[in-house]
């Protein structure tokens, strides 16, 4: 049932400085869905998220995106944001002269969260008078990312590589928070079944993760796999990590060439 | 430009200039002066500042301390009690150099003189304002601020003109002396009409061990202005520091450059500018001299062109002349980067609010150890003037 989608991608063709990155990408994904992307270096993971938020660099030759029912492939990016897509950077700049703080209270102007409660459970309050990401370290580039994240709320979360260059230490506070973030790991109570908090409080996300490293502090409902700028495989998160870890993507361009 | 070429039509300024009766406090000035004057780094209220200088076209209308250990008077006052002042009189810059300091020696209106005891630790800055109040007046002034040793003295120089001020010429002539052990804080903001033409020429000398901050800030600029301080490290281990913040508008010119001279074993310079332009033209120079081994500087020079009119030219220059001398620059000028546009547009800020807060970080004074009230003044001032400009 198509109108079941938070997020649709419909055979999205993206151009990244003239040269075709995505050829064709579709993909659905329905409120309180994880859907995790595998897939090598260059295949267009990356792409395909900062397509979906509507970055500059990024054109859509072809294909629309739709959120929340609406066809949002021609929006700037922070009317995006506003409707309640956000993204954790993989590489975010540095931005000289501008405090942390002055940017998380733009995240948390619109919801009025504690900043400094989430700042402190991410070890962040010491950052927060420092210019923004100037001489951060990999995991505390991460932690900030989440930080914004979390003050932002977005309904649905787009995260490129979560773990990437963080140690084993942030990796399990990283995992607690994406975990926080996506409202996941609640319990149910005496008045609501699972199925309708999970309906209520769960967030949508799409996780890049090059090393998988992720999963095992968060549980992903999809695993897709990209290669060349297709999505060629659809199935069990556990199942296609431990594929890829046991056989490689060699395993996978195999199997799409048999299935063709 | 040739130190020498005039390359100002200096006739169309008056020498003239009426008087003004003495002030006893700043907040008998009227509101739109008051306003204009905290727009300078001025505070009329004299909060956290310990003493005020303020001299009108060519009268020194009010000058005051109330701290021990500090002195503040009009030149004119310091030369008659101290014997001419012949020690500190065109010694850091001579009455020769060009046609500007050639000009201040002939028509010289006043000027302050500011010295701290050796010693004093004068906790609040001390404010001098110089202020036009008619157009088309020249006001040319002579000012020199002593740091005797092991004293910490910082000093605000606002300059401004009255509102309905349009052009006119500004000739200040300005020597510092920071002695052994001192550290002299110099914040200068400027805040000039649009047809004002400005010659500041500085000479700074530090003494061994002491320390020389310059803080400029210029983000209403005049049509023309140009200025080369020089600080020269005369002692083992001084230190000397320019930051300047230069905002240039359409049909603005800012020359504005930095030299340090390191001439002894231990000295450190460090010369950092940010310069924005939307339409007008800047020059960001600097310059340093390593005479003599064991010596470390770095120039770092960052510009921003908002506008397609505007024009940023870096000129950083490193003169070593012995083996063992360490120095370095970086510069870059350019657009902001549309990867930092759109991070912040992800959190939902406009591209036009996103911009704007770059544009303010960039401007913004988080590199320099101002006070804290005065950084929030001048935040808070950066904020507005980037608000009415881009």
């Amino acid at each position: 049932m198509e109108d079941d989608f938070l997020l649709e991608v419909r055979n999205l063709h993206v151009e990244v400085g003239g040269k075709k990155v995505l050829m064709g990408v579709n993909l659905g994904i329905r409120v309180g869905e994880t859907h995790a992307f595998f897939g090598p270096n260059g295949s267009g993971k990356t792409t395909l998220l900062n397509a979906i938020m509507g970055f500059a660099d990024y054109n859509i030759v072809k294909g629309k995106v739709i959120f929340c029912g609406k066809d949002i492939t021609h929006l700037p990016v922070n009317e995006r944001a506003k409707m309640g897509i956000g993204i954790s950077f993989q590489r975010p700049p540095s931005i000289r002269g501008v405090r942390l703080r002055q940017l998380v209270e733009i995240c948390a102007k619109k919801n009025g969260k504690l900043l400094e409660e989430y700042a402190q459970k991410l070890n962040l309050v010491e950052f927060l008078e420092r210019e923004i990401n100037v001489g951060f370290s990999g995991g505390e580039i991460k932690r900030v990312e989440l930080l914004q994240l979390i003050l932002q709320d977005p309904q649905m979360v787009l995260l490129d590589e979560p773990e990437s260059g963080v140690d084993l230490e942030n990796i399990i506070l990283i995992g607690k928070a994406i975990n926080h973030l996506l409202g996941r790991k609640i319990k149910p109570n005496g008045e609501k079944s699972y199925k309708e908090l999970h309906r209520e409080k769960m967030k949508s996300a799409l996780i890049i993760t090059h090393t998988g490293h992720i999963l095992q502090y968060i549980d992903a409902d999809v695993g897709h796999v990209l290669l060349n700028g297709n999505i060629v495989c659809k199935g069990n998160p556990r199942e296609i990590l431990h594929t890829i870890r046991e056989h490689g993507y060699d395993e996978c361009y195999r199997c799409f060439r048999k299935e063709r | 430009m040739a130190q020498d070429e005039v390359d100002l039509d200096l006739k169309r300024f008056r020498e003239e200039a009426p008087e003004h009766p003495q002030l006893e406090d700043l907040t008998q000035l009227s509101p739109e002066d008051r306003e204009i004057l905290l727009k300078a780094g001025i505070d009329p209220m004299e909060t956290e500042r310990s003493g005020s200088f303020l001299q009108m076209d060519h009268s020194v209308v009010h000058c005051r301390t109330h701290f021990e250990g500090v002195e503040i008077l009009s030149i004119t006052e310091a030369r008659k009690r101290y014997n001419g002042l012949n020690e500190y009189w065109w010694k850091t810059i001579s009455a020769d150099k060009d046609v500007y300091t050639r000009r201040a020696e002939l028509h010289q209106e006043h000027g302050y003189f500011i010295r701290s005891q050796p010693g004093a630790q004068v906790l609040y800055p001390l404010q001098a304002c110089l202020y036009l109040t008619e157009d088309q007046i020249a006001q040319d002034v002579h000012n020199v601020i002593i740091a005797e040793e092991s004293s910490d003295l910082h000093v605000i120089t606002g300059c401004a003109t009255s509102a309905q001020v349009r052009s006119g010429l500004h000739v200040g002539v300005s020597e510092f002396y920071v002695k052994k052990g001192a550290k002299l804080t110099f914040t200068m903001i400027h805040n000039w009409p649009e047809e004002m033409a400005v010659r500041p020429r500085t000479g700074i000398w530090v003494e061994e061990g002491a320390t020389f901050i310059s803080n400029y800030i210029c983000l209403l600029p005049a049509k023309d202005l140009q200025m080369y301080p020089t600080a020269v490290l005369k002692g083992r281990g001084a230190v000397a520091t320019f930051n300047s913040i230069l905002l240039a508008k359409e049909r603005s010119l800012m020359d504005v450059g930095s030299r340090v001279v390191l001439q002894q074993e231990g000295c450190r310079a460090e010369v950092i500018s940010r310069a924005v332009t939307t339409g007008g033209k800047i020059i960001a120079r600097g310059h340093l001299i390593g005479e003599v081994p064991g010596v470390r500087a770095h120039l770092e020079c960052r510009g921003l062109i908002l506008n397609e009119k505007g024009v940023i030219r870096a000129i950083p220059e490193l003169e070593g002349r012995a083996a063992g001398v360490e120095m370095s620059h970086e510069a870059a000028v350019g657009k902001i980067a549309q990867e930092e546009i759109e991070y912040l547009m992800a959190r939902g800020l406009t591209e036009q609010e996103a911009t704007s807060l770059i544009v303010r970080g960039f401007l913004s004074l988080e590199i320099i150890g101002l006070p804290k009230a005065l950084k929030e003044e001048l935040d808070k001032l950066i904020e507005e003037t980037e608000k009415e400009t881009i």
